[in-house]
């Protein structure tokens, strides 16, 4: 198994998956048509990294913007990280948002009240 | 016929536009819009929350248009694109726009989509949440990669209700069109 790096799109989210220090980054936006397609693997990734996780697995999400069908696919994500953690491993989701992105808060939140994994909203002043 | 799909286009065009499209809804053609629109908005110093809520109304309601638009029209203008669809961004006073979206629906799925934008309009902004999470966590996304959050997501954005006509047009195809407020 290895690191996962996707570099970023107009319409997709750079991507770094570090195995060696268990930092889970997704930053940039998620707006493509076919958002399957793009988090699938992300999702396979997390499945086997779920059988053998660091002690500690940090989590950092930092989407400027996301479109609807991306939304179920980061709850994907978040799943894969809730099964993690439920196997008694540390998991900590950083949500990012941009200052007075009260949309992007509540987004954050919306996950936060689904996924039984700790949550930090983290504001970016500029 | 009915409905004049040039008539209605060049009324809706009079405005202060900050674009107007009509043709194929392709995923290419949401790129350039979207580029196309992000410029202007930095352009004009639009303040931030507007101008996300804006790109985010945009993505949904081109997505939308690009996921469930029909590709084949039995009896419609063959001088139309395929999957047409038509796009209109109004500057309104007050840093307000106006998003306008049109497209081709099989008369048979207007009842459908009337009763899902009258719920949506029907509920309240906690409502809405609600509704826009039970979805995303219970249901799959569909063959054609809709979430079916789209227009739950544009209310919550905009707080504000979704405006539609049904134009009917042949025996086959009404007009629908969507109008939204930023």
């Amino acid at each position: 198994m290895e690191s996962l790096i996707i570099e970023g799109t107009p319409k997709t989210p750079n991507v770094n998956f570090d195995l060696g220090k268990g930092i889970l980054e997704i930053k940039g936006r998620s707006i493509p048509e076919n958002s399957i397609e793009f988090y699938k693997p992300l999702v396979d990734w997390l499945e086997e990294y779920g059988q053998n996780p660091k002690s500690k697995t940090q989590v950092n999400v930092h989407l400027e913007y996301f479109n609807t069908s991306s939304s179920k696919c980061i709850l994907d994500v978040f799943k894969k990280l809730e099964a993690i953690h439920k196997n008694k491993y540390e998991v900590q989701i950083s949500w990012y948002y941009e200052e007075d992105d009260e949309d992007m808060l509540e987004a954050g939140e919306d996950y936060e009240s689904i996924i039984r994994v700790p949550f930090k909203m983290i504001e970016i002043v500029d | 016929m009915g409905f004049n799909i040039r008539e209605y286009y060049t009324d809706l065009s009079k405005g202060d536009v900050l674009l107007a499209y009509k043709g194929s809804i392709t995923s290419e053609l949401i790129n350039e819009v979207l580029e196309a629109v992000e410029e202007k908005l930095d352009e004009g110093k639009e303040e931030g929350k507007t101008r996300k809520k804006l790109y985010n109304v945009l993505v949904e309601s081109l997505q939308n248009l690009y996921h469930h638009i029909e590709e084949t029209h039995d009896g419609i203008d063959e001088d139309l694109d395929p999957k047409f669809g038509i796009l209109v961004i109004e500057r309104e006073e007050a840093g307000e726009y106006k998003v306008i979206t049109g497209n081709f629906i099989s008369s048979s799925k207007i009842n459908y989509l009337k009763e899902k934008i009258n719920k949506i309009n029907s509920l309240s902004k906690d409502e809405l949440k609600d509704m826009y999470k039970f979805i995303l966590n219970h249901q799959k996304i569909s063959t054609k990669g809709g979430g079916g959050l789209g227009l739950i997501d544009i209310a919550r954005k905009t707080g504000k209700k979704l405006v539609y006509n049904f134009y009917p047009y042949n025996e086959k195809y009404s007009f629908f069109d969507l109008t939204i407020q930023v």
